[in-house]
């Protein structure tokens, strides 16, 4: 081993709190988007070290679909109260409420979409600008091409073929008033690098990435959680599964996978021999060939 | 395992995007589903073949044009090592393009046709690998099985390369016949070329030394930005947050904070996990000195026996990336490390033709893609070292005050 070597996971976790820290440096309002998945949670986690022994000197965000897994918001808050950091929620149900957006209608119907209002409300309110997500360039094409500091109009929206380019580590956090940075720390980790982290740091997770017990109804390729929010079409029956979640988003669009993987050590096997993207079983994803990429110009992270 | 960052240079036609998805492929880093998202669209598209080039390419208008019009990152990991390739087109065009993914990389892979030989792009992505002082060069001749897998051609285009990269600064140049579409050489031997004994590609990839790319000669700590974490606990507490950008600091070592001239000693490196007894590049760390000094956001701290360069008066070679050249006499913001002062371009001495290497001396009116040798007065003067002593304070951005776009990139000479 050559005498200054450096872990390839030492080196994205140095290169994540190099721009968490330039964040903090460049803007005047930062915050943290935190939605209760493993990738914002590690990126929290990155912001604690980045700033340690001082507490995480910015808030975080959650975007509140109102439809939640219960275990997602109990994870939450006992992270928010062991961190000792500001949480601002911006509740989807709030702006259903208000008349800002219209609630989706239909067998397909997701509230994935209506976030997108009530993050740009939310980022307006508390005059964010820069917010900090857990996105990473592997996890989906329009994302392979996103910068760590992403330029953002006062409309909120993303301009692919007008990207600032990125050299070096400087990172150019100029704006207008009104415009905002969205900003990816951890850009260049792959999921391996993801699980791998939180395997060797120890980091706590919610209770869902392990196997458990669950009921579920099977829906295209995946196995939907039954909940309150879940209506049921013709011929689908609930039954009982031992599954896990590899990604977390709304209770209503996220799809478990079959696995007895119950222990971080197991997972780490399971998702290395996995021949299946996590998203796959994101219903938000395959609405078209580019519907990550409309959305992200919308304001979407 | 180890992390290596290379950049791809080529063209539509010479197989790049095949070899891109070959390692992806054969590396199993490409999914079941992503690859079933790519037969679909090979089969509407009426094609006889997978497409692999449609794995790389992300944005919608990319694959209506079936071009690359930007960076885009791509992922793969062997038991060895991860892999971060940065992917850019190679069209004229995108000059900028290419010295985006150039400027974090490690290890540049150039290919090569080998029915063509050495042609003026092969000089072009040459010249900007040498130009952002990547540490080492692979050149893939690929094609051979176009070329009857014979060694006189793959030799005949070694010499030819060999004799033009002379006029570059490399130190580390493989060459390595391969073919993309079939496989040869790639992540196994080829037994079509007995002749070829070396490393296949993805061994050559997975076994380069690349921990010591890193300047570890000076000492160089660009302060980002002060923790106080006003708590019981840590109630004194000051440390300078930031990344190594060259040398290695110990607890104990002299220091002097620039361009303050104060001296102190570091009292500690910090860490969450820990106090460290080394800190060295690309880590980042908190330092905390003995003595109570003044230390901002844009200050340096350096080993007291070893400063880098300060003057107001850089001479560089510049890349301009944006569509609308430099206006005389306008201040530009100008990043350098953690410091932003405002800059004018003094003085063009040349441009460079990259197709030839040429020095164009009539012709100084910068434009999009232009590599040029400028002189920039800055208001504040730069804590630096020359780029080829250091990536990390050898180089800068400009920025346009009223656009707030990045226009140009420029490596200290």
């Amino acid at each position: 081993m050559p005498k200054y070597y450096l872990d390839h996971l030492k080196e994205l976790e140095a290169e994540a709190i190099y721009v968490i820290r330039e964040v903090v440096a460049q803007f005047d309002r930062p915050a943290i988007l935190f939605s209760g998945g493993k990738d914002s949670i590690v990126v929290t986690h990155l912001a604690r070290r980045a700033f340690w022994p001082a507490k995480i000197p910015m808030p975080l965000i959650h975007v509140d679909t109102g439809h939640n897994f219960p275990e997602a918001l109990a994870f939450r808050d006992q992270l928010v109260e062991k961190l000792g950091v500001q949480l601002i929620v911006g509740s989807v149900q709030e702006s259903i409420d208000n008349g800002r957006v219209k609630e989706e209608t239909g067998l397909n119907a997701s509230r994935n979409t209506l976030q997108i209002v009530t993050l740009l409300d939310t980022i307006e309110t508390f005059k964010i600008d820069a917010a900090i997500g857990g996105a990473r360039r592997d996890e989906e094409k329009a994302r392979a091409k996103e910068r760590f500091f992403s330029h953002r109009d006062e409309f909120g929206q993303w301009d692919p073929k007008n990207q600032r380019p990125e050299l070096w580590n400087i990172f150019n956090g100029r704006k207008n008033l009104g415009e905002h940075f969205r900003v990816f720390p951890i850009s260049n980790w792959t999921e391996m690098d993801v699980w791998n982290y939180i395997l060797h740091e120890k980091i706590a997770i919610p209770p869902l990435y392990f196997a458990h017990e669950r009921e579920v109804v099977q829906r295209l390729d995946t196995w939907l959680p039954v909940s309150e929010y879940l209506s049921l079409r013709e011929g689908e029956k609930v039954v009982k599964k031992r599954i896990r979640f590899r990604t977390l988003g709304d209770i209503t669009i996220t799809g478990g996978i079959e696995s007895d993987a119950d222990t971080l050590e197991k997972i780490v096997v399971e998702v290395a021999a996995s021949r299946q993207t996590e998203r796959g079983n994101r219903g938000d994803d395959k609405r078209s060939e580019t519907a990550m990429e409309d959305r992200k110009k919308q304001g979407y992270f | 395992m180890e992390l290596l960052r290379f950049t791809t240079a080529g063209s539509v036609d010479d197989g790049k995007s095949t070899l891109i998805g070959r390692l992806l492929y054969d590396s199993k880093s490409i999914f079941e589903d992503q690859m079933e998202a790519v037969k679909r669209t090979s089969e509407r598209k009426g094609l006889e073949n997978i497409d692999l080039s449609l794995l790389t390419d992300g944005l919608k208008a990319e694959r209506e044009q079936g071009i690359t019009i930007d960076v885009a990152y791509r992922y793969f990991a062997t038991p060895k090592r991860k892999f971060i390739i940065a992917d850019t087109p190679g069209h004229i065009q995108y000059t900028r393009n290419m010295v985006t993914g150039a400027s974090t990389a490690n290890l540049a892979l150039i290919l090569i046709d080998a029915r063509n030989g050495v042609v003026e792009q092969t000089c072009r992505h040459s010249y900007i690998a040498s130009l952002l002082r990547i540490p080492h060069l692979i050149i893939c001749v690929n094609k051979m099985d176009l070329a009857g897998y014979q060694e006189t051609r793959f030799k005949q285009i070694v010499e030819d390369y060999k004799r033009f990269a002379k006029k570059m600064d490399f130190s580390d140049i493989r060459f390595i016949p391969i073919s993309a579409l079939l496989g040869d050489n790639v992540v196994n031997h080829s037994d079509k070329m007995p002749w070829y004994k070396e490393g296949t590609l993805l061994e050559t990839l997975e076994t380069i030394p690349v921990a010591n790319d890193e300047n570890r000669e000076n000492a160089r700590f660009p302060v980002q930005t002060i923790i106080r974490p006003h708590s019981d606990r840590y109630h004194d507490y000051r440390g300078y947050a930031g990344r190594v950008a060259g040398g290695v600091f110990h607890p104990g070592d002299r220091v002097t904070v620039l361009p303050s001239g104060e001296s102190s000693a570091i009292k500690s490196i910090d860490a969450f996990s820990g106090a460290l007894e080394e800190a060295y590049s690309p880590m980042s760390v908190s330092i905390t000195l003995e003595d109570d000094v003044d230390v901002s956001r844009g200050d340096m701290i350096v080993r007291a026996d070893d400063p880098p360069q300060m003057s107001q008066d850089i001479d560089c070679m510049m890349c301009w990336l944006n569509p609308k050249g430099p206006q005389p006499g306008v201040k530009y913001v100008l990043r350098h490390t953690t410091r932003e002062v405002r800059s004018v371009i003094r003085e063009v001495y040349y441009k460079v033709n990259i197709n030839t290497l040429e020095q164009v001396e009539e012709d100084k009116d910068i434009r999009m893609n232009d590599i040029c040798k400028v002189k920039l007065r800055t208001t504040q003067p730069l804590l630096y070292d020359s780029y080829a002593r250091n990536r990390h304070t050898g180089s800068l951005i400009l920025v346009d005050d009223g656009t707030n776009e990045t226009v140009a990139a420029a490596m200290i000479v």
